[in-house]
C-alpha cells in the first residue's frame, strides 16, 4: 500500500474524517458536492492544512509530521497557480531547483517534461500567454517534475471550457496511467471521475458515503447526491421478497431482497399516462407535475407525489400528453427496468 | 436626485466658507465689543511678549492679543504678502527694513537689544571658557546660519575677535541652535543671552567681550494698515513703557538707549 | 485578463465626482503654478550654476537614494513579518510602524537624538565602542530620512503582500521550496510592483525630508544641508532663491519619478 491515511480536520461547524488507501499506480477520485471537504483532504495530504488527528503514511513512512516542502508530493491546483513571473520552463524547473538540482539539470528535467506533455514549443512563454489547456499541462509537468510518490490534483479540469476539456481529459488519463505513484484527484464532475479514476470515493459533509469502481458506483448509487450525479431515481425502502416498500408505494423488482434496500431506475424508464392505463401494470402511481425543463434533446418532468421522481420523455411525447405543471398524472415503471440492491 | 445633490454641495460650500471665514483675520470684528490685536514677533520674544500681552489684555478689557511668533524674516515675508498684522516686532533692523521698504510701516523704534553668549551644556563638558576655545577642532560648535540674525551677529563677533571656526552645523534659528547644546550634541553655541536665561539649568552661559561688537537691535512698529487701528499703537507704547522694559530686562534683554 | 469596459456603456462621469476631482486637482496644482509664475526666470541660469545649489542637490539625491536602500533592506522584511507571521500584538506593532507618519518630523529628529545622539541610549555606546557619531554627519541625514520615509515603504509593501494570492506561496511549498526560497523566488517577484511603488514613495518622502534632518543631522553645507534645508534657509533672506531651489528639487524628482514609472511601476 503506497498511501495510507486517516485525515481528521476539525473546523468550526465542520469536521472532515476520512480514511484513504491508495495503491501504487492507482488513481482515486474524491467526488462530492461543494463544501464536502474534498479540497481540505487534498490540502491535508499536501501539508497545507494541519491535521487535527489521524495520520498519513506514504510507502510506510509517516508524512504528516513533515512540513509541506519536505513531502514527496506533487500538486496540481484548481487554477494551476503557475508563477506568473516565470516562463513555462522555469515554472517546471522550480521544483527540481528547490530540491537541490543544479540550474542546468533542473532545466533539462523541465524541458523533458514539457516535451512529454507536448509543450516544448512553449517553453519560454509566460503563463499569461498560455491557453487554459496548455497551462493545465504545464501545471501537471511542474507537479511531476519533483518526482513525487503522491500526485494530488484539485479539480484539474474545472477551469477548462467543454471543448478543451475533452482533449485534456484524455491526455491527463494517459499521463496518470504512466505515473507509478499514488494519485488522488478531487472533482465534482462525475464524468471526470469516471474517466480518470480507478476508484471513486464519494465524500459528503466530511465523511465517505460510498466508494468503489466507477461502474459500480454509477450502477448502485447509495445517496441522493450520487444518484443525481449518475442520473438515476433512487429510493431507500424495505425489501420483502420481490417487492420493496417505499413509503406507501411498493416497487416490484427482479431481485429478491429482504430488509433495508435501495431501488433505482432511470428517468427514461418511466412511462406517463393522462388517464389510468388499462390492465394493471405493476409499479403504477399517481403524481403531480412539479416542473418541466429541457434536458439535452429530451424533456425532464419533475414529479411530486408518494415519491419524488424525474422522468425523461421526448418533446413529441410532451406535445401528445399536453402536460402542464400542477397537472395530475399516472406514472409507471416496469419491474425489469428497476435495479434493487441491499442498503 | 439633482436637488438633493445640489443641497448637499451647497451645505458643503457654506461650511467651507464659514470655516475659511473664521480662519481669516478676526480683527475686523471691530464694530463694538471684542477687539483683537495681532502681533507678529520674533521667536526670541515668545516669553516676554506673551507676558506683555496678558498685561495689555488686563489693561484693556474686551481686547485680546494674538501672537504669531516665528523667524523675523519669515514674519516679514508674511506681512509683505498681506498677512493681517497690527504690530511687527523684529529681531533685526534688516528684517524690519523689508516691511518699511514696502511702505507697510514707518518709524520703527528700537525697544530692546540682545547680546550673544557662549552657551554650553550643563557641566560644560568641553571646558569652554572663552571665545577662542571654540576654534579648537575637538569642540563641536553650533552656530546660527548667517542668513538669520543670530548667525549674522555671531559672524560679526567672530570677525571682531579675528577667529575662524568650523562649526558642525549652521542652524535655522537660535532655538534650534540652543537645542543642539541642550541635548549635548554640540559642545558650545553662540546664542542670545535671553535664550540662555530661558533655558537656565539645562545650559550655562558664558559672557565674552567681543559680544559687544555684535549687539542686536530689536525694532518694533505698528503697521500702517493695522486692522486694530489705535490699539496697535497702544500695544507698541506698552512695550516701550517702563513696565515693558522691566519685563524685557528680566528676560536678559538690554534696554534700548533712550 | 479583464477587458476594458466599453466607454459607451460607462456613460458620462457624474458631476458629483468630477467637480470635487477638478477642485482637488486645482488645489494640488495651483501652488505649483504659483512657484512657476513667481520664479525669477531671468536670473535662473546664474542661480542654478551656483556651486551650493549643485552641492545641496547632489547631497539630497545621494542621501535619499541611500535612505531608500536602507528602507528596502529593513522595511521589506518588516512588511513581510506584519503580513505573514502571526505575531502576538501585531496590531500594536503595525501602529508603531506608522508612528513616524504621524509624528511631527522635528519631534522625530529629537527622538532620534535621544536614541542615537552623542548622549543617546545607543549613540553613547556607538561613540565609545566604535567612535561613531551620527549627528552632524551625512550618515545622520540618511538615518533621519530613513526614519521618516520607511513607513511609506512598509505600508505599501504590506498592502501588496496582503493583496497577493497566497496560494502561489503554497504551490511553491508543495514544490519543495523553503520559506526563504518562497519569499525570494515567488513572493518578492509577485509583489515587485508594490515594492517599487513603496520605494518610489519612500524616496520622494526622503528627498523632501526637512524637520527630522535639520533636528538630528544639523545643517552644514556639503555634509548635511540637503535641498529642503537650503530652501528653508534661503527663504530667510532671498525668497527668490528659495523658489529656484524648490523648482530644481521639483524638476529633478519629477524627471526621476516619471522615468522610473515608465520602467518599473507599470504592470509586471
Amino acid at each position: 500500500m503506497t498511501l495510507d491515511a486517516r485525515l481528521i480536520v476539525n473546523r468550526p461547524a465542520f469536521t472532515l474524517d476520512i480514511a484513504l488507501e491508495v495503491a501504487p499506480g492507482e488513481v482515486v477520485a474524491l467526488l462530492g458536492p461543494n463544501g464536502a471537504g474534498k479540497t481540505t483532504a487534498l490540502r491535508a495530504l499536501a501539508g497545507l492544512t494541519a491535521l487535527s488527528g489521524g495520520h498519513i503514511a506514504l510507502d510506510g513512512r509517516p508524512l504528516h509530521t513533515r512540513p509541506a516542502d519536505q513531502r514527496p508530493v506533487g500538486m496540481v491546483f484548481q487554477d494551476y497557480l503557475l508563477f506568473p513571473h516565470l516562463s513555462a520552463l522555469d515554472n517546471v524547473a522550480f521544483g527540481p531547483r528547490c530540491r537541490g538540482a543544479s540550474r542546468s539539470e533542473a532545466r533539462r528535467t523541465a524541458a523533458a517534461l514539457l516535451e512529454r506533455v507536448g509543450l516544448a514549443a512553449h517553453a519560454t512563454a509566460k503563463p499569461r500567454r498560455l491557453s487554459g489547456g496548455q497551462a493545465q499541462r504545464v501545471a501537471l509537468a511542474r507537479a511531476l517534475a519533483v518526482e513525487p510518490r503522491l500526485l494530488l490534483l484539485d479539480e484539474p479540469l474545472a477551469a477548462l471550457d467543454a471543448h478543451t476539456r475533452l482533449e485534456i481529459r484524455s491526455g491527463l488519463r494517459r499521463h496518470l496511467a504512466d505515473f507509478d505513484g499514488a494519485t488522488v484527484l478531487v472533482t465534482h464532475d462525475p464524468l471526470d471521475a469516471m474517466v480518470l479514476a480507478d476508484r471513486l470515493i464519494v465524500v459528503e459533509n466530511g465523511a465517505i458515503v460510498q466508494q468503489g469502481a466507477p461502474a459500480e458506483v454509477a450502477r448502485r448509487p447509495r445517496t441522493d447526491y450520487v444518484a443525481r450525479l449518475v442520473g438515476l431515481n433512487l429510493y431507500r425502502g424495505l425489501g420483502d421478497g420481490a417487492r420493496i416498500k417505499v413509503g406507501e408505494l411498493a416497487f416490484s423488482t427482479i431481485e429478491q431482497l429482504d430488509g433495508p434496500a435501495f431501488v433505482a431506475f432511470s428517468p427514461a424508464a418511466v412511462a406517463l399516462y393522462r388517464t389510468r392505463p388499462d390492465g394493471s401494470p405493476r409499479n403504477l402511481w399517481q403524481a403531480v407535475i412539479d416542473g418541466i425543463e429541457r434536458h439535452g434533446d429530451n424533456v425532464r418532468v419533475h414529479l411530486d407525489g408518494p415519491v419524488a421522481a424525474f422522468v425523461d420523455i421526448t418533446p413529441a411525447a410532451l406535445a401528445d400528453l399536453d402536460l402542464t405543471p400542477g397537472q395530475r398524472i399516472w406514472a409507471s415503471v416496469k419491474a425489469t427496468e428497476t435495479h434493487a440492491y441491499p442498503a | 436626485m439633482f436637488r438633493r445633490h445640489l443641497g448637499w454641495v451647497a451645505a458643503v460650500a457654506v461650511a467651507c466658507l464659514a470655516a475659511c471665514g473664521s480662519g481669516g483675520p478676526a480683527t475686523s470684528a471691530g464694530g463694538g465689543g471684542a477687539k483683537e490685536v495681532t502681533v507678529f514677533a520674533a521667536a526670541s520674544l515668545t516669553g516676554t511678549f506673551t507676558e506683555l500681552g496678558k498685561a495689555f489684555e488686563a489693561a484693556h478689557p474686551g481686547t485680546t492679543v494674538r501672537f504669531n511668533f516665528g523667524s523675523s524674516a519669515t514674519l516679514a515675508q508674511q506681512i509683505v504678502q498681506g498677512a493681517p498684522a497690527d504690530v511687527f516686532a523684529a529681531a533685526s533692523p534688516a528684517t524690519m527694513k523689508t516691511v518699511t521698504d514696502a511702505s507697510l510701516a514707518s518709524a520703527p523704534v528700537t525697544f530692546a537689544r540682545n547680546t550673544l553668549q557662549i552657551a554650553v551644556p550643563a557641566g560644560n563638558p568641553a571646558r569652554v571658557d572663552e571665545l577662542k576655545d571654540l576654534a579648537d577642532p575637538r569642540v563641536k560648535v553650533a552656530l546660527c546660519a548667517e542668513q538669520v540674525p543670530c548667525g549674522a551677529a555671531a559672524a560679526k563677533a567672530l570677525a571682531a575677535a579675528g577667529l575662524k571656526i568650523t562649526p558642525v552645523t549652521l542652524e535655522q534659528d537660535v532655538k534650534a541652535t540652543l537645542t543642539k547644546v541642550q541635548l549635548g550634541e554640540a559642545d558650545a553655541a553662540l546664542v542670545y543671552k535671553t535664550d540662555v536665561i530661558a533655558a537656565a539649568g539645562k545650559v550655562e552661559g558664558i559672557d565674552f567681550p567681543e559680544a559687544g561688537q555684535a549687539v542686536n537691535d530689536y525694532p518694533i512698529a505698528a503697521l500702517a494698515k493695522a486692522p486694530a487701528g489705535g490699539a496697535a499703537k497702544e500695544f507698541v507704547d506698552l512695550v516701550l513703557s517702563q513696565q515693558g522694559r522691566g519685563v524685557l530686562t528680566k528676560a536678559g534683554f538690554e534696554a534700548a538707549p533712550r | 485578463m479583464s477587458a476594458a469596459p466599453d466607454r459607451r456603456l460607462a456613460g458620462r462621469p457624474p458631476w458629483v465626482l468630477v467637480v470635487p476631482a477638478l477642485l482637488g486637482l486645482a488645489f494640488l496644482v495651483l501652488p505649483l503654478a504659483g512657484l512657476l509664475i513667481r520664479a525669477p526666470w531671468p536670473t535662473l541660469p546664474a542661480r542654478l550654476a551656483e556651486p551650493q545649489v549643485l552641492e545641496a542637490l547632489r547631497l539630497s539625491l545621494v542621501t535619499a537614494t541611500i535612505a531608500t536602500a536602507v528602507c528596502l533592506v529593513l522595511g521589506v522584511p518588516l512588511a513581510w513579518m506584519l503580513a505573514r507571521v502571526d505575531l502576538p500584538g501585531r496590531r500594536l506593532v503595525r501602529a508603531l510602524v506608522t508612528v513616524p507618519l504621524v509624528l511631527p518630523p522635528v519631534v522625530g529628529g529629537v527622538a532620534l537624538l535621544l536614541v542615537l545622539g552623542r548622549r543617546g541610549l545607543i549613540g553613547q555606546w556607538l561613540e565609545s565602542a566604535f567612535g561613531v557619531t551620527l549627528p552632524f554627519t551625512t550618515a545622520g541625514v540618511v538615518v533621519a530620512e530613513a526614519f521618516v520615509a520607511m513607513p511609506f515603504l512598509v505600508i505599501s509593501v504590506e498592502g501588496a503582500l496582503r493583496a497577493a494570492d497566497r496560494r502561489y506561496e503554497e504551490a511553491a511549498a508543495t514544490l519543495g521550496a523553503s520559506r526563504w526560497t518562497v519569499f525570494r523566488r515567488v513572493t518578492l517577484p509577485l509583489v515587485a510592483p508594490g515594492v517599487m511603488a513603496g520605494a518610489v514613495l519612500c524616496w520622494a518622502r526622503a528627498l523632501g525630508e526637512f524637520g527630522a534632518t535639520i533636528t538630528f543631522a544639523g545643517n552644514f553645507p556639503g555634509t548635511t544641508r540637503t535641498m529642503p534645508l537650503a530652501v528653508y534657509l534661503a527663504l530667510e533672506t532671498e525668497p527668490e532663491a528659495a523658489i529656484v531651489l524648490s523648482l530644481v528639487l521639483l524638476a529633478v524628482s519629477v524627471i526621476i519619478l516619471a522615468g522610473l514609472r515608465d520602467r518599473w511601476v507599470t504592470s509586471p
